[in-house]
Parts: C-alpha cells; structure tokens; sequence
C-alpha cells in the first residue's frame, strides 16, 4: 500500500528519507509524526532508523541503498556512520564512498539487483556501488536528466520515470532493468519522482500533495495492492521450508 | 541528422492527468488543460471594469492627465486607447495581449465592452491562454474646450479694457499673434473687439492678472484697475466683486516720426529732436536718423512725459531715390545703416515738375537710384505739434526716408496667394461703432507685407504652413531681384491630428 505523508509542511518525503527492502531511514525531525508513520508501516518488518547524514536531514538525496548495502558520502562523519551500522541488520554493508559528486541519492537510482549511475561518476564510485550493493550499474540518463536518481523510483517490481521520458528511452531503461516502467509524476504533477516519494517492494510513501491518479499510478507500477509483507515472508518461508525440507 | 549520426527516435508517452487521471502529453504543470484551466485563473488581479471619462459634445475621450482622444464607438483608435489604459496591469501580471474585439453594446448603454484573451506562464511554464470580457463604462464629462463653448460668456469676473489711441489697428494684430503663440488668452471666456482696442473678458481675477503682466512685457502698456462691488455678504464676510483693467498701449508705433519734448530729448543726452521709432517692444526704441544714434525709451521712462508721434506710418509719401552719393556704413545695435546724401523726388511729382531734394539718410545701404522708398514729406507737411514749436531755429529737412518700398514689384507680381497663414484669435465684432472692414483688410494686409519685409518682427510669432499654396513654377523664373519673402524653414506645419488641432482651436477661443 501506499501511504500519504508530510515532513514538516513539506511534500517531498523523498528528500527526508531512504526506504529499501531490508531497512529505513528517516531525518530526524523536529516532529515524531513523520517517523511513526513509517514505524506504524513497518514496525516488525525492518528496521526503522533515525539518523542524519553528514549532519544534514536531506539524508534521501545523500545516500543510496539496497537490501545488499548503503552507500554514504564522505560528508557523513564517523560517529553517523557508526550508528547506521549499529542500527541496520548485519547482512547490510555500509560504506562510505570519496565520490566528488557528494549527493549519492540523486546520482545512483537502484532496486536489488540494477542501478542506473550519474553519467559522471568515478570509475571506482562505480566499482564500489557493484560490489558493495551488490548491482550491474548502468551510467544511463532519464530524459536528457543525467540526475538518474533524483527523475526515477526503483524497486524490484517497477519503476517510476520522469513524465517527458520518451517510449524508446522507456523501452531502452526497463530492458536493462529487467523491470516495466511508467512515466509519471507524484505530488500534484511534480516531475521529480524520488524526492516526491520513497518506495521498496511491498510499500511506498508518498508526498501528501499526492493525488489520488498518481497514487493509483504508483501503486499499480510498484504493484502494491497484492503484495504486502506477510505474503512475501510467506514466499521466503516457501522456500526456506523447501530448503528446509 | 545532419552529421549523419544516428539518433533514436524519440516518441512522446502519455502520462495521467495528475488531477482527473485522462491520458494526455506530459506538459510543465503535468495536468490536463481542464483541470489546469480549473486550477489557476491567469484573468485574477486584471482589471475588468473600468471607467472613460467621455466627453458628450466632441465625442473625445480623457487620456489622463489632459489629453482628450477623439475616438468613434467600434473604431481602431477607441480600442487602442482602451488597451492602454490596461497596459500597466497586464504588464504588472506578466499577462500577454494576443488578441482583443468588441463585443457589440447599445451606442447609448453607456458602455463598452472588449472582449481580450491573455496569456500567462503558470505552475512552472504551461502557458495558459483565456479570453475573458471587459467592461468599460463611460461617464460623461465635458471636456475644457467644450465646456468654455458652453459656459455663460456674460459671466465675466474680470475684464482687461486694451486701448491703443491710433487711427490703425497695426498694433492689435502683432498682439493677437503674440497672444496665440503664448496662448495666454486661453482662459479668456469672451474676446471683444472694439473700435481702439480689444475687451477680454475672464471668469477668474488671476486670469486676468496674468494676462496683463504679459502685456506689460511685450508693449509699453500703463495699467490701472478698479473693481465693483456687485453683492455682498456681511454674515459670512464674502464680497463678490467684478474687476476691469484699463490698459493702455502708447500711441507710439513702429516706423513713426516723432519730435521729442526737449525735456526727453535732454535726458536722453539730446537726442534728435527728429527721431524715427524703429521697434516697439516692452521698451520704445527710437532712431536718430541723422546722427544715427540709438536709445531705449521704456514704458516707465515713456509714461513719466509722454509724447505723441509727429507723423505716423499712414502719413508716409512714396519716394523716387534718384542718385546717391558714396555711402559710409555704420553698425549701430546689430543693424547695418548706410549714411549717404540722396536726391529724390516724389512720385507724385515725377515727370510733373522738377521739385527735387537734397537730403541726407540713413537707409542708403538698401538704396539704388530708381528704387522706390518711403518717407515722411516734411516740407509739405502741415505740422502743428505743440513739442515742435519749442524748438526755435531747428530746421527741418525736406524729406526724411524711413523705408524702402516694394509696391513697385508687388504690383508687378500682381496677388499671389501666400505661402504661409496666421492663426487668429475668435473676436465678437462690436457693430455700434462704425467699423470700415475695407480699411481693416488693407491694413490687415499691409501687416503682413510687414511679416514679410521684416524678419525681426515675426522673430516672436508663428507662422503657419498654407496648404491650399502651390508654388508655382512661373514664380521661381521671374526676374530680377526678389521680394522679401518669409523662408519655407520658418514656417511650422499646422498639425494635421484632428484633436490637436481641436487644442489649437480651443485656445483661440
């Protein structure tokens, strides 16, 4: 399902928060509100984080992330690294990356398995992301965008793009990523999809400008009417019990 | 393409409306053009009813602060002035005017009504385009000219009484050109002339006030005013008075023979006696013909022993100039005078009898034997001035020569209309005095000769292009030396934009 939701009078959820299959972010905020909304979401399912980055709570546009790892600029100082390390199950790498291009969020867009790169990130960014998130990374932009991350939202089921993506970039984008994709907007026409919200397979969080045919947009693309939680911890115990047995 | 490289074809998607969720091409605000049209309305903050002030006897229009347009209902000029009126908002709303019609209104609903569509940039850069109406709603107010026609000219507060005691009316018409360059009777609701002067009449004291200082400026005027007590309210103090101004403008003109009182003449570091008034302005400037010496006489200066002319410019005798002598040049105040000994004879003596003179003038620069010039006939004249007769043992010449003369080569040309016009002031004629319109033509055009003779005398007036004039070809092939002709330069274009030329009628009237 997909939730409506205001950090502090802005819409742009996206921007204060980092939503992926195995953990959450969120900024700290002055108000609880934004937080119990994701806690009320996926309490009991992953972990939800409270932190900053680089002292900043534009954490969303700084980082990026999959099940596999985070990826943190070099803004982010020790003592934040050391708490997201604390905070996130040990399965997940964090690592902190000397990239020059500081605002990982709008230049890496990834699910579990792809991520699209900022045309002009370094060669051993690039390494790092394949290795640490465990992805094939394609430098690639969304129509004329070169800011992959900031135009589109992934997640292993769908993807959102910017709304001016054309059908044969579309057609070209979810060959590589092995995903369908719809162009379209979120919070009342806004075209910059990942600040206006933040999704993962089973849920997604939206900016309360949010209407109604957007959401429908983003629920039927993310496909998250069918899928919540319990029906995929009843896939994984299918084949846990499989291997199980 | 060019380059040969290739390029992938790039197809527009759809997206959903953001709002109403139809499919349709992803623009700027991402919204359908209903649902954006709903959203934002680019007509909030323009005008869109606004008041003309309309002036009902010349159909003009006020275009604030002053100007009134002249504009028929349904016309081009009535619609470009009603835009302009909404240039500033639409300006101040980044809104665009691409296109604007009337809608059609009773002629006397009092209202118009255009109907314009705008275009405006919203909800980062969709522009939106709508029509929408605007209602304009005349009031009526007449405009300055119209409401003078209109107004009561016997209401009069203030009248100027302008005398000249001569037997022309010279004066009066350099005046009236004075008046209209300056446009200082413009406030003056009835202009009345009379047999010596002209009566203005003024609904305002301070008009009236106004209009005699610039007489003080521009003629040897004295002024004297006095005021009737017409009613009166003692409970609120208010006296309610009608006030008259007598001024008079001193006999003296231009090109006049004068023989100044000894007591001037001595002031004036014995001047003269015999001296010719050569220009009249705010001050008298006189000329000794002999001597050629050259003072200023102002108003004050005239007022304290006023003197009369000897001979005046009616008096003056045609002249044939028969020989001249070697002429000394003199530059005396800017003008070039040739001193000389001349023989002449009267016209009317010539080829009559031998009476020539022998005299000595001051025009010989301009003087050819056989060219005609004015002078005053001294030595027929019959003078009984008083100030004359205090001079014992002054002898006088015979003639004295004052201008040349052209009615030789005018009669030849024959009448030909002029290349130029004067305005003139709208004057009530009064009828009881007898009034000779023959005498008055002739002096009217012997002013104009003057224009023409004298560019120092049309220095401080405007003249006026004359359409209906064509210069013929004949005109530029005649022979010989040219009258004296007012230069096309100096002329001004009357102004052809009918409303202008309703200001210009407005302050003749």
């Amino acid at each position: 399902m997909a939730t409506r939701l205001m950090f502090e009078n802005s819409c742009e959820v996206g921007v204060f928060s980092k939503l992926t299959n195995a953990y959450c972010l969120v900024a700290i905020g002055g108000s609880e509100s934004f937080y119990s909304v994701f806690e009320s979401e996926l309490a009991g399912v992953i972990p939800v984080v409270k932190t900053s980055i680089g002292g900043t709570r534009i954490i969303g546009r700084l980082c990026a992330g999959n099940r596999n790892g985070l990826l943190l600029p070099h803004t982010t100082t020790d003592q934040e690294l050391q708490h997201l390390r604390n905070g996130l199950p040990d399965q997940v790498v964090v690592q902190r990356v000397e990239e020059r291009l500081s605002a990982l969020g709008n230049c890496i867009a990834c699910n579990d398995h792809v991520a699209l790169a900022h045309t002009d990130l370094d060669k051993e960014t690039e390494e790092l992301i394949a290795d640490v998130l465990g992805v094939e990374v394609f430098r690639q932009t969304i129509a004329g965008n070169i800011l992959v991350g900031s135009y589109c939202a992934l997640s292993n089921r769908g993807g959102l793009v910017h709304p001016h993506t054309s059908i044969e970039d579309m057609d070209e984008l979810s060959t590589l990523l092995q995903v369908p994709l719809v162009a379209g907007t979120v919070n009342r026409g806004s075209e910059v999809i990942a600040a206006g919200m933040t999704v993962n397979d089973w849920t997604a969080f939206c900016g309360s400008d949010t209407t109604a045919t957007e959401l429908s947009v983003v629920e039927s693309v993310f496909k998250l009417r069918e899928s919540q939680p319990s029906s995929i911890a009843d896939e994984k115990r299918k084949s846990l019990i499989d291997a199980y047995v | 393409m060019e380059t040969g490289m290739f390029t992938v074809h790039q197809t527009i998607g759809s997206v959903l409306c953001c709002k109403c969720g139809v499919p349709m091409q992803p623009n700027a605000a991402n919204m359908c053009v209903k649902c954006l049209r709903s959203e934002v309305d680019i007509t909030e903050g323009l005008l869109k009813h606004q008041r003309l002030v309309h002036c009902p006897e010349c159909d003009s229009y006020l275009q604030p602060p002053r100007t009134w347009i002249k504009a028929q209902l349904e016309s081009k000029e009535l619609l470009t002035f009603c835009l302009n009126r909404l240039k500033r908002n639409f300006a101040s709303n980044k809104v665009r005017l691409i296109h604007a019609e009337y809608i059609w209104t009773e002629p006397h609903s009092k209202r118009i009504k255009v109907k314009v569509i705008v275009q405006k940039e919203v909800l980062n850069g969709a522009i939106l385009e709508q029509s929408y109406p605007i209602e304009y709603v005349q009031e009526e107010h007449m405009c300055e000219s119209c409401s003078r026609i209109q107004a009561n000219p016997d209401q009069w507060v203030a009248a100027v009484q302008l005398r000249q005691h001569v037997t022309h009316r010279r004066t009066f018409f350099y005046l009236e050109q004075l008046i209209l360059k300056h446009g200082v009777a413009a406030s003056a609701i009835r202009i009345k002339q009379l047999d010596q002067g002209i009566d203005f009449f003024f609904s305002n004291r301070s008009h009236a006030v106004k209009f005699v200082e610039f007489l003080g400026k521009v003629a040897p005027i004295r002024s004297r005013h006095d005021k009737q007590l017409v009613s009166h309210d003692s409970k609120s103090n208010n006296y309610n008075y009608k006030y008259t101004f007598s001024v008079e403008i001193s006999p003296i003109c231009r090109e006049d023979l004068i023989c100044l009182p000894p007591k001037v003449a001595v002031s004036l570091g014995n001047l003269g006696p015999l001296v010719i008034c050569t220009k009249v302005t705010n001050s008298i400037a006189l000329l000794d013909p002999f001597t050629l010496r050259h003072c200023f006489l102002d108003a004050d200066q005239y007022w304290r022993a006023s003197f009369k002319s000897l001979l005046t410019s009616r008096q003056l005798v045609e002249y044939i100039v028969l020989d001249v002598d070697d002429v000394t040049y003199h530059d005396i105040g800017g003008t070039r005078y040739g001193v000389a000994d001349v023989q002449v004879a009267r016209v009317s003596d010539f080829g009559k009898n031998d009476t020539m003179f022998y005299i000595k003038t001051h025009l010989a620069h301009l003087l050819n034997p056989g060219d005609h010039a004015l002078g005053y006939d001294l030595y027929s004249a019959n003078n009984n001035d008083i100030e004359l007769d205090k001079y014992r043992g002054l002898v006088l010449p015979e003639a004295i020569l004052v201008k040349k003369s052209y009615e030789e080569k005018r009669l030849k040309k024959r009448t030909k209309p002029r290349a130029w016009k004067l305005k003139s002031l709208e004057m009530e004629v009064d009828d009881r005095g007898r009034v000779d319109h023959e005498k008055i033509n002739s002096e009217y055009e012997q002013f104009l000769r003057d224009l023409e003779e004298n560019p120092d005398l049309r220095f401080n007036i405007s003249l006026y292009r004359n359409k209906e004039y064509q210069p013929s070809e004949m005109a530029s092939v005649t022979d010989g030396e040219d009258l004296p002709s007012v230069p096309l330069e100096e002329l001004m274009a009357d102004l052809d934009l009918s409303e202008e030329e309703d200001e210009e009628d407005s302050m003749t009237e």
